[in-house]
């Protein structure tokens, strides 16, 4: 096949790859976060006199379940920008 | 950056994401990123040298304003190690302190603008690639971690002895059947693979990702003109506010889950069933 073709069969793959890391990633962590936070506020509700210890402690889980989303769109930024499947046709 | 030929946004990008590195052997693996060590180098220095330079000029008194910032900063690492770890923390709290402080260093290097450090660099200092941020290479990170993690196997061994951490590697958590030893084995080693790597990519991906967005919105900003006015000239610079805004909070808190799970890996270590 031409080489151009092979090419653009690739970068099409990949790109539909880097939309799925990052779509289904941010649906993973947005959820995570989401139910977090409102266990949060119910806490915070519950007991108001807690919530600068459980505020500090938001954040770190905050932090904690980003990290698999933001690794993959490391990963995904890898793959727009220095494609090693494309490497294999040069 | 190349003023003759016209730059496409993949060798814009590529230029900014190009390691300064200097050869020491044969391979890829022999291929050291100086900005990288240079500039990490510089800031632990940087870091370190000024906790000792108020340590030392430290009262018992009423404390100057410097003194008074370090103190609190000792005190709520102090405060942090205390709540996870209940034994001495006279080696931990340390550990702790440093790596909280060279990493919020080394990820405050973000703030500065990645067009105008590359001017300095370019022009100042003739280097042609050179990366500022020392947390957005991934072996910075993999160091960090991998020595974390050479210490939680340390503080394994020392606590548990040799003999009862093999024991602990195969017998727990399933049980001491002999059946049960690969199982046991294997959920450990996934364990002990998945903690370095979480802790250093955590890291790595989110200052990875902070730059190429940094990148690719005023990448946005200057070619907006091209086309449409309003669209990139005028958003890209309000969304551009908005995500700098965010990653402060973003290096502050890297750091801080960083060291976090520094005392919480090194903490677990000491725990003997």
């Amino acid at each position: 096949m031409d080489k151009l073709q092979l090419m653009a069969m690739v970068q099409a793959s990949t790109g539909i790859g880097i939309g799925l890391m990052i779509g289904l990633g941010a649906l993973g962590a947005c959820v995570g976060v989401g139910i977090m936070c409102s266990r949060f506020l119910e806490g915070a509700a519950r007991q108001p006199e807690l919530m600068p210890q459980l505020q500090a402690k938001v954040f770190l889980l905050l932090g904690l379940i980003d990290a698999s989303f933001i690794i993959g769109v490391g990963l995904a930024m890898f793959f727009a920008f220095a494609n090693p499947l494309l490497a294999v046709l040069r | 950056m190349a003023a003759s030929a016209e730059l496409t946004p993949t060798e814009y990008i590529g230029h900014h994401l190009t390691f300064n590195t200097h050869p020491f052997g044969d391979g890829p693996f022999w291929m050291l990123n100086v900005d990288t060590v240079v500039t990490s180098l510089i800031l632990g220095i940087v870091a370190l040298g000024f906790m000792w330079w108020v340590v030392r000029g430290a009262t018992a008194g009423v404390p100057n304003k410097r003194q008074a910032f370090v103190e609190l900063l000792v005190d709520f690492i102090d405060v942090q190690v205390k709540d996870i770890f209940h034994g001495d923390r006279r080696f931990i709290a340390p550990v702790a302190l440093t790596v909280f402080l060279w990493v919020l260093l080394m990820n405050a290097m973000d703030f500065l603008p990645v067009d105008i450090m590359a001017k300095i660099y370019e022009h100042v200092f003739h280097l042609h690639n050179w990366r500022g941020v020392p947390t957005a290479d991934v072996n910075t990170t993999f160091a960090l971690a991998l020595t974390v993690w050479a210490l939680m196997l340390f503080f394994s061994v020392k606590i548990k002895g040799l003999g009862g951490w093999v024991h602990e590697l195969f017998c727990s958590p399933f049980g001491s059947h002999v059946l049960l030893w690969p199982a046991n084995f294997l959920f450990n080693l996934v364990e002990y693979v998945s903690k370095p790597l979480s802790h250093s990519l955590r890291l790595f991906g989110n200052m990875y990702a902070g730059e190429i967005i940094f990148l690719l919105l005023w990448m946005w900003a200057t070619t907006g003109t091209a086309d449409n006015f309003y669209s990139g000239t005028i958003i890209a610079p309000v969304l551009g506010l908005g995500w700098s805004i965010f990653h402060v909070l973003i290096v502050a808190l890297q750091a801080y889950i960083f060291m976090m799970l520094t005392i919480v890996y090194i903490a677990m270590a000491h725990e003997s069933h």
